[in-house]
């Protein structure tokens, strides 16, 4: 008889994700054992997970490999977004497990869930095929779903769930059939291959229409306004750590994949997006800003921000090139430690046994907990763009790409737009450090993991103010290849 | 010397870290510490003043350090005649404000002193900065402070006052970073060099035309703003009113300076051509400042606000100065940034100094004062003669050089700058003896306590000065001449290749 042959499999361009997913299934097993009350160590293994994910990223860098049939492409594009992506992972880890033991709802899953989450995140950056990006979009996705409405008994939370999953499902179904449409007009689902059989093509409106729907699909996950009517109610009903994940990791995994789509399907038939993108931008941006303005819920606000900073991000796609597409990858990275500080603060603040989330428990904050105020006010204004934090070079990248390709007239509403969100990030410290709180404001509920992360999330936003320059560089290599 | 210019920069700043591992109840140790510090960065800059030749135009304690070259982007300071002197009015006036605080301020006195620290390295490093890129980091990254000096330790309308001065300066000022992007990419497309650095793109001739013209009105209104020239100057009465003792006097004398300054460094060298062009406009926005702010003072209340309407009027006629383009308007336009800052800081001091007595600023409610305060009020009078423009005391070299250089350019605008002089002596003198002479007229005024030991402290250095400048100006102006030539003679040249 002969022996079975087993076709070569190259597990390595998958070993990031295949340490999450292992990480997953460990918790889910040991979520079985005892000891059944409490669920640290879990939060410990998925910890371990995701860090020993960012090890073996950066443990990648330099090596590019494919596999699958290239469906599976893991180049130095995707090991930054991994990065990203394990670091927001591994700081609402650590901002979880006090925050869900506190609100009562500890459990297993939930690490489950986050480190599913993540793996689905880690697929769409390194997704070389149209079905891999839905793969992880999908496995990302109902993750996220489920764990949005992890508080059972609170109906903002089950709302949010309902919410996300019905508008998700919508983007979904929109990107699924622009799948099915490129396929039809190119008879591909691989990227490369598509590229090559579109080329001159950008006028067949059979992959044009199909295009435009798989945007529809990365405008809703990314939150680009007009598709971002979930994100307020998702952000202030989900956990608030759930909501600091989508905010961070899922909008960096959704933008690698809108990236990688854009440069690397369209670069046959190389449509001119350009006016879109733009108008997405100025859109964005703005709506994303005007509206934050009105809000009095700090998780709303900090929803509505990332509106408009994924506004500030499409305008680096629209610069494109390497400094442009570069300038995203930077600003996701500081981005997601400026977001995640912000949310994590969030976490650490209750007020008469309930999360604290109105600006007003914040009154005082600055002379009852100096340091956690201190915190936050860093934490937003780096979200402000104050230099030298982390925003500010941030922004300073995207602009700078934007003014050097002569978008200027984009820069400036961008500029324009961070003046106008000054005002509300300040709001918040308004109250923190110049208003006296009626009654008893909120208060810090310790967290030594909590503080960890708090502190991880500062040290970032510093260092990549100060000296931006080796990240940043680092981005631009990493896109590189994808733009030959 | 090396290293000298970042000591006096960052010694402050850590200062203020190391002050924050002392415990908040310890409020004397805070104190003494701060200004220990401070006095020790008045020290260091000491060495600047003296060792700063006056002759050379170039810069002088430069230093150039990597920081991130693949962008242009480099640690490089370094001072010339003009940020010389703004430098050591800086370091001047920081621990006089830490005294004057002294009581002033018991409310969250560590957060106070750290800030007030981590201002100083601020306004110093904007003043240092030779690199577009370090400059609109520190230009920015002031403002937090100031913010939270106004907004915390501030009056009743504090947080409107502080929230309007960000908003405000904010506007402006991202809008220079656009204008510095522009500049950095068409310099680098140019010559094939990207590079941030001041000296190596004021060396550059710009084409002149829309593409200068927009950079200029970038810059120009970030710089606008902060003087404030007017019609950019409404944050000004709230956030000076608002501000405490110690906010108001940084305010007016250290931070409106940053507006002069940046046109001084940035808008002339590096935009010629839109100088000249725009240099009329904003030659009769500083008139129409100099007289509106004249007239506004004159009827106010409340001789905060009046101090505050003054600096209107007085950096009009620092900006009226600057674009006369020639010599004397120019090293006159630069006395008087220092003789602002002196004799404006030392008004807002003594009217601190009468509010922590009475808690009123309210000019009615003084009168007398000459019978109960009468070493309060002979200071009072030479600070007020000063910002008047007394000759002999130091308000005056500046206003007369600034009028000879006008007169030269624009006879009839300085006629109508001229009558704020008059105005300057209305609205000063009118207001000192409603408050000083006359009859006691509130009971509460007999009981008044003349000046104590850490009020004369605080006062005659700065008295020092304004007499000093008044009698010997060269000493000061001597150190600036040179640059002031050289930067006429950039501006000419540049502005006239064709």
């Amino acid at each position: 008889m002969p022996p079975l042959a087993v076709p070569p499999v190259a597990l390595g361009p998958l070993l990031p994700t295949l340490v999450v997913l292992a990480a997953a299934g460990l918790v889910l097993l040991l979520d079985l054992l005892p000891p059944r009350e409490s669920k640290a160590h879990l939060a410990a293994v998925a910890l371990a997970g995701v860090v020993g994910a960012l090890l073996a990223a950066v443990w990648r860098w330099g090596r590019p490999g494919r596999a699958f049939h290239d469906m599976v492409v893991l180049d130095d594009f995707a090991l930054y977004v991994h990065v990203v992506v394990c670091y927001a992972a591994a700081l609402v880890l650590l901002l979880s497990t006090d925050y869900l033991r506190r609100a009562g709802s500890e459990s297993g899953e939930y690490y489950a869930l986050v480190l599913f989450a993540t793996a689905g995140m880690m697929m769409l950056a390194s997704a070389g095929d149209l079905i891999v990006v839905f793969l992880g979009l999908e496995l990302m996705s109902l993750s996220l779903y489920v764990l949005a409405g992890l508080f059972k008994r609170e109906l903002a939370s089950g709302e949010a769930s309902m919410k996300y999953f019905l508008l998700g499902a919508f983007a979904s179904s929109f990107m699924l059939y622009g799948i099915a449409l490129v396929y039809g007009a190119t008879g591909a689902t691989n990227l490369d291959r598509i590229a090559a059989a579109s080329a001159g093509r950008a006028h067949d409106p059979l992959f044009m229409l199909g295009l435009g729907l798989l945007l529809v699909g990365f405008g809703f996950k990314i939150s680009a306004v007009p598709f971002h009517m979930w994100v307020p109610d998702v952000y202030q009903g989900a956990p608030t750590t759930i909501a600091a994940l989508i905010a961070t990791g899922s909008k960096a995994a959704a933008f690698a994949a809108l990236i990688r789509v854009l440069v690397v399907a369209m670069r046959g038939a190389q449509p001119d997006w350009t006016v879109l993108f733009w108008a997405l931008a100025a859109v964005t941006m703005t709506v994303g800003n005007v509206v934050a303005i009105a809000q009095s819920n700090v998780k709303r606000m900090l929803a509505y921000s990332s509106v408009a900073h994924a506004g500030y991000m499409l305008v680096g796609l629209v610069a494109g090139g390497a400094p442009g597409t570069g300038a995203v990858l930077f600003y996701l990275l500081a981005y997601t430690f400026t977001t995640a500080g912000a949310f994590g603060v969030l976490t650490l603040c209750r007020r008469a046994g309930e999360e604290a989330v109105e600006v007003d428990d914040y009154a005082g904050l600055g002379a009852r907990h100096p340091a956690l105020a201190a915190a936050l006010a860093l934490f937003l204004l780096s979200l402000i763009g104050i230099p030298p934090l982390a925003g500010f070079a941030g922004k300073f990248y995207l602009f700078g790409a934007a003014v050097r390709t002569g978008y200027v007239g984009l820069a400036v509403i961008g500029v324009l737009n961070s003046a106008l969100a000054a005002y509300y990030y300040l709001r918040v410290v308004v109250y923190m450090y110049m208003r006296e709180p009626e009654g008893a404001g909120a208060v810090w509920a310790p967290s030594f993991a909590g503080g960890l992360a708090l502190a991880i999330a500062l040290v970032g936003v510093v260092l990549l103010g100060v000296i931006p320059a080796p990240f940043a560089d680092l981005a631009q290599a990493a896109v590189a290849p994808l733009l030959r | 010397m090396r290293g000298l210019l970042s000591a006096v920069t960052f010694l402050p700043a850590a200062g203020a870290l190391a002050l924050l591992f002392v415990p908040r109840r310890r409020a004397g140790a805070l104190r003494a510490g701060a200004l220990a510090v401070a006095l020790a960065t008045l020290a260091l800059s000491l060495p600047l003043f003296f060792g700063f030749d006056g002759e050379a135009a170039d810069y002088q304690f430069e230093e150039l350090r990597r920081w991130m070259p693949t962008l242009g982007i480099a640690y490089h300071v370094g001072i010339d005649g003009i940020s010389l002197l703004l430098v050591l009015l800086t370091t001047f006036l920081a621990p006089l404000v830490l005294v004057s605080a002294w009581h002033a301020i018991e409310d969250r006195v560590k957060e106070f002193v750290l800030t007030m620290l981590i201002l100083e390295t601020g306004m110093v490093g904007v003043f240092v900065s030779l690199d577009l890129f370090l400059f609109y980091v520190f230009w920015e990254a002031m403002l937090i402070p100031m913010y939270f000096v106004i907004g915390v330790w501030g009056g009743a309308n504090r947080i409107y006052a502080a929230v309007k001065f960000v908003l405000y300066t904010m506007a402006g000022s991202v809008l220079m970073l656009v204008a510095i992007l522009a500049l950095y990419v068409q310099h680098g497309a140019a010559t094939g060099a990207y590079t941030f650095d001041l000296p190596v793109l004021a060396r550059w001739v710009i084409d002149p035309g829309l593409g200068q013209n927009l950079m200029f009105l970038a810059f120009a209104l970030a710089f606008a703003i902060k003087v404030p020239l007017f019609p950019f100057h409404t944050w000004l009465p709230d956030a000076h009113v608002e501000a405490p003792t110690a906010g108001s006097v940084i305010l007016a004398a250290v931070l409106l300076k940053m507006g002069t300054y940046g046109f001084l460094r940035f808008c002339l060298p590096l935009f010629p051509d839109a100088s000249l062009l725009f240099g009329p406009a904003v030659s009769v926005l500083a008139v129409i400042g100099v007289v509106y702010g004249a007239w506004v003072s004159t009827v106010q209340a409340d001789i905060k606000k009046l101090v505050a309407y003054s600096s209107v009027s007085h950096l009009g006629f620092v900006m009226l100065g600057i674009f006369t383009l020639n010599q004397q308007g120019l090293v006159g336009g630069v006395i008087q940034m220092i003789n602002h800052g002196l004799s404006t800081g030392a008004l807002f001091l003594m009217v601190g100094m009468l509010y922590e007595r009475r808690h009123t600023r309210l000019i009615e409610e003084f009168g007398g004062l000459w019978k109960t305060v009468p070493a309060f009020s002979a200071l009072f009078l030479v600070v007020s003669l000063s910002s008047l423009g007394l000759p002999g005391l130091n308000g005056f070299v500046g206003e007369f050089l600034i009028l000879v250089g006008a007169f030269q350019t624009s006879p009839w605008l300085a006629a109508v700058a001229t009558t704020g002089v008059i105005f300057a002596a209305v609205y000063m003198l009118w207001m000192y003896q409603r408050v000083i002479f006359g009859e006691v007229t509130r009971e509460e005024n007999r009981r008044l306590p003349d000046l104590t030991p850490r009020e004369w402290a605080v006062l005659v250095p700065v008295v020092v000065f304004i007499v000093w400048i008044g009698v010997y100006p060269v000493a000061f102006t001597g150190k600036t001449e040179a640059t002031i030539e050289a930067l006429i003679v950039q501006v000419q040249s540049k502005a006239s290749v064709r």
